[in-house]
C-alpha cells in the first residue's frame, strides 16, 4: 500500500505527437482514482507510464517514496488488469494466478494460501483447474482480478477492465471492484471512458482532454462545479446544456430573457451559460426570469422524460419526472446556484 | 460444404477415392513386389497379388544388404537417415524459433539487416549453393560425418518467418502481463512463447523431418564411406546393379522400408500437425 505521485509527467511518442502533457497528481494511500476522458486523450498512456510499460518522457512518477521512472514493471509493486484480461491461455486458472508469485520466488505454501484466498474472495474456486478458454467473459474478468490480488501489490492499475462485458454484468462487477478495493485498502488507478463508471467508482476523478488535466476532484465536485465547458459536457448524462448568453450592466440575458444571478463583478460581454437538464424546473406560467422552451420532441426513458427543444434558437434539453404533461411550450426556471458561467474563448469557469 | 446434395456428395467421394487410388497404386505395387522372389519379374509382368517371400526379402535387406550393388544393410542406413532427419528438424526449429524471438521482441541495431539476411537464406537452398558448400565442408574435414550431413542443411532459418507470424499473433497485453509478473525475456520465452507455439512446432517438425529424410543430392555428394550412407540416397545404388538385372523385389523392400519412418511420424503427430496448421485461437 502506498501513495502515488505524478509530478509534471509528459509523454512524447517517437514519431507521434505529445500524448500526455504536464500531468501532476498526488494519489493518497488507499484512494480510488479514476482517469476519465474521451478516446485518445492519453488515459492508457498515463496508466502505462505508472505501470512501467511505457517510458516517461518528462517528469517523475513515484510510488510511495520511491521514484520509479527507471524501475522495471515487475519491481514497481503494482498489478494491472487489462481490458482483454491477458490471461495466459496455456495455463490453468491456478497457474495464471500463481505465475507472478512463482517468478518472485514466493514459497509454494504461501502461493497456495494466497491463491486459495483470492479464489474464495472472487468465487472462482470451482474452476481453478480450467484453462481460460473454458471460462465466460465474466469469469475471465474475475481471474484477471485474482491475478492482481494475489500479488498483494501497493497499487492496482485497471485499464477499462469492464468494457468487454455486457451491460448487466458490468454493473455488478463495478460494484464488486469498488467493494474489493475498499476492503483491501489498496490504492487504485482506474481508466475508463464511461463517465457513469467514473462517477460511481471514484474517490476522485481526473478528467483528461488531449493529454492534459481538465479537472481533478471528487465526483460531486466535478459534477457540481465543472471547471471547463469540456468537463461540463463530458460529465453527467444527459450532458449539460451550454448556450451563449450576454452579460451587460451586471445582468445576464439568455434567449432574450434576463436571468437573476449574483454575478461576480467585472464581467461583461458574451459568456457561455451552462445548466444541467435535471436542474431545470418546469413552471406553470412564464414569469420574471423564466426561460421559454419551444419543445421539439420528447423522449420517454421510463423514470423520466427528456424534453428536447430550443431557447432563442439554441438547442436545450431538460428532464422532467415521468408523466409530466408537455405542451408545445415549456416555462423553465433554474436556481441561481445551478447556473454555470464559462468564458467563451477558453471555456474556463467564471463563477 | 454447407449444402447437402446427395449426388454432389457422391461425386465428391468419387473424385476423392479416385485420387487416393492414383496415389496409392504405385505404393501397392511396390509392397507387392517386395514379397516375391527375384524370379517373379523375369517374365516382364508385374504380379498384383502378394507372394510368399516377404520375410526373406526384408530380413535380407535389413540384415546384410545387397553386396552386388555395394549397399550395406538397411538397418544402419535407416539409423543414419533417422539421425540426419532428427538433427536437421530440431536444429532448424531451434534456430528459427530463437531468431524469430529476437526479431519480434528485441529492438537492437541492425534488426532490419538481420531480418533481411535471414530472408536471403530462403533464396539459397542447398542445391543452389552446393559447390561452395561442398568446398567449405570438405575443407573443414566434415566429409563422411554426421556433422557434414546435417550442419549445412540446418544453416538456414526458413522457418523463422512462420514463428515470426505466430509471435505477432500473440497479443501485446500478454507480453506486458508477463513483464508485470516478473518474467524476464528468457522466462517469457520458455514459459509463454514456447508453450503457445507448441502446435506450430509440431507441424514444422513433421515437415522438416520429411525434408531431412528425403535429402538425396547432398548425402550422395558427401558420403563415400558406406557407414554414413542414408536410405533415400542409396535406393539409386540398389537399382544400379552392375553385372545383372536389378533385383526389383529387394529394391522395393528397401523403398517400403524407406517410406515407413516418415509415415509413422505423420501418423503419430497427425493430431498436433493438423491443429498447428489450422488453429488460430491464441
Ligand atoms: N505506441 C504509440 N505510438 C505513437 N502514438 C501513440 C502510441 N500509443 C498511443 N499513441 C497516441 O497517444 C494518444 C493517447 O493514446 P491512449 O492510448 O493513451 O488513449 P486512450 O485515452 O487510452 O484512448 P482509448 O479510450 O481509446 O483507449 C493517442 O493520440 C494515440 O494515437
Ligand atoms: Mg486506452
Amino acid at each position: 500500500m502506498a501513495s502515488i505521485t505524478l509530478d509534471r509527467v509528459g509523454k512524447t511518442y517517437p514519431g507521434g505527437g505529445q500524448a500526455v502533457t504536464d500531468v501532476s497528481i498526488r494519489i493518497a494511500d488507499g484512494e480510488f482514482l479514476v482517469l476519465v476522458g474521451p478516446s485518445g486523450c492519453g488515459k492508457s498512456t498515463l496508466l502505462r507510464m505508472v505501470a512501467g510499460l511505457e517510458t516517461i518522457s518528462t517528469g517523475t512518477v513515484a510510488i510511495g517514496d520511491r521514484v520509479v521512472n527507471t524501475v522495471e514493471p515487475a519491481d514497481r509493486d503494482i498489478a494491472m488488469v487489462f481490458q482483454n484480461y491477458a490471461l495466459y491461455p496455456h495455463m490453468t486458472v491456478r497457474q495464471n494466478l500463481a505465475y507472478g508469485l512463482k517468478n518472485r520466488g514466493t514459497p509454494a505454501a504461501e502461493i497456495a494460501r494466497r491463491v486459495d484466498e483470492a479464489a474464495a474472495i472472487l468465487e472462482i474456486g470451482a474452476f481453478l483447474d480450467r484453462k481460460p478458454r473454458a471460462l465466460s467473459g465474466g469469469q475471465r474478468q474475475r481471474v484477471a482480478m485474482g491475478r492482481a490480488i494475489v500479488r498483494e501489490p501497493a497499487a492496482f492499475l485497471f485499464d477499462e477492465p469492464l468494457s468487454n462485458l455486457d451491460a448487466k454484468l458490468r454493473l455488478s462487477m463495478r460494484g464488486e471492484i469498488r467493494l474489493l478495493q475498499k476492503r483491501l485498502g489498496t490504492t487504485a488507478i482506474y481508466v475508463t471512458h464511461d463517465q457513469l463508471e467514473a462517477m460511481t467508482l471514484a474517490d476522485r476523478l481526473v478528467v483528461l482532454n488531449g493529454g492534459r488535466i481538465e479537472q481533478i476532484g471528487t465526483p460531486m465536485e466535478v459534477y457540481r462545479r465543472p471547471a471547463t465547458t469540456f468537463v461540463a459536457a463530458f460529465i453527467g448524462s444527459p450532458a449539460m446544456n451550454l448556450i451563449p448568453a450576454q452579460i451587460a450592466d451586471g445582468a445576464l440575458t439568455v434567449g432574450g430573457v434576463r436571468v437573476q444571478l449574483p454575478l461576480p463583478s467585472g464581467l461583461d460581454g458574451p459568456v457561455t451559460l451552462g445548466v444541467r437538464p435535471e436542474d431545470l424546473q418546469p413552471r406553470r406560467n412564464g414569469g420574471d426570469g423564466h426561460l421559454t422552451l419551444d419543445v421539439s420532441y420528447v423522449e420517454d426513458l421510463g423514470a423520466q422524460r427528456l424534453v428536447h427543444g430550443r431557447i432563442g434558437g439554441h438547442a436545450m434539453v431538460c428532464t422532467l419526472p415521468a408523466g409530466h404533461a408537455v405542451q408545445d411550450r415549456l416555462f423553465l426556471h433554474a436556481d441561481a446556484d445551478a447556473l454555470h458561467l464559462f468564458d467563451v474563448q477558453g471555456g474556463r469557469r467564471l463563477t | 460444404m454447407v449444402e447437402d446434395r446427395p449426388w454432389l456428395n457422391r461425386l465428391t467421394h468419387l473424385v476423392l477415392i479416385l485420387g487416393v487410388l492414383i496415389v496409392a497404386f504405385p505404393v501397392y505395387v511396390a509392397l507387392i513386389a517386395s514379397t516375391h522372389p527375384a524370379t517373379a519379374f523375369s517374365t516382364g509382368v508385374i504380379p498384383l497379388w502378394p507372394g510368399d517371400q516377404m520375410w526373406e526379402n526384408y530380413s535380407l535387406m535389413m540384415g546384410s544388404g545387397l553386396s552386388t550393388a555395394g549397399a550395406p544393410p538397411l538397418a544402419g542406413m535407416i539409423l543414419n537417415s533417422l539421425i540426419m532427419a532428427l538433427v536437421i528438424a530440431t536444429g532448424k526449429i531451434a534456430i528459427s524459433v530463437t531468431s524469430a524471438f529476437a526479431i519480434v521482441y528485441f529492438r537492437f541495431r541492425f534488426r532490419q539487416l538481420a531480418f533481411w539476411a535471414i530472408f536471403v537464406t530462403l533464396m539459397l537452398p542447398v542445391e543452389v549453393r552446393i559447390v561452395p558448400t561442398f568446398k567449405v565442408v570438405a575443407d573443414l574435414g566434415m566429409l563422411n560425418s554426421y556433422a557434414g550431413l546435417t550442419v549445412p542443411l540446418i544453416a538456414s532459418a526458413t522457418a523463422t518467418f512462420l514463428f515470426r507470424q505466430v509471435f505477432l499473433t500473440i497479443p501485446d497485453e500478454l507480453t506486458e502481463a508477463a513483464r508485470i509478473d516478473g518474467a524476464g525475456p528468457m522466462k517469457f520465452f520458455r514459459d509463454i512463447l514456447l508453450p503457445l507455439s507448441q502446435t506450430n512446432i509440431a507441424a514444422l517438425f513433421v515437415i522438416l523431418f520429411i525434408y531431412g529424410w528425403n535429402q538425396y543430392l547432398w548425402p550422395l555428394l558427401i558420403t563415400t564411406d558406406a557407414s554414413y550412407y542414408t536410405v533415400v540416397a542409396s535406393i539409386k545404388r540398389l537399382a544400379q546393379a552392375v553385372d545383372s538385372v536389378p533385383q526389383w523385389n529387394l529394391v522395393m523392400a528397401a523403398v517400403i522400408l524407406a517410406m515407413l519412418p516418415p509415415v509413422l511420424v505423420v501418423v503419430g503427430m497427425q493430431r498436433l500437425f493438423v491443429k498447428g496448421l489450422v488453429e488460430t485461437e491464441k
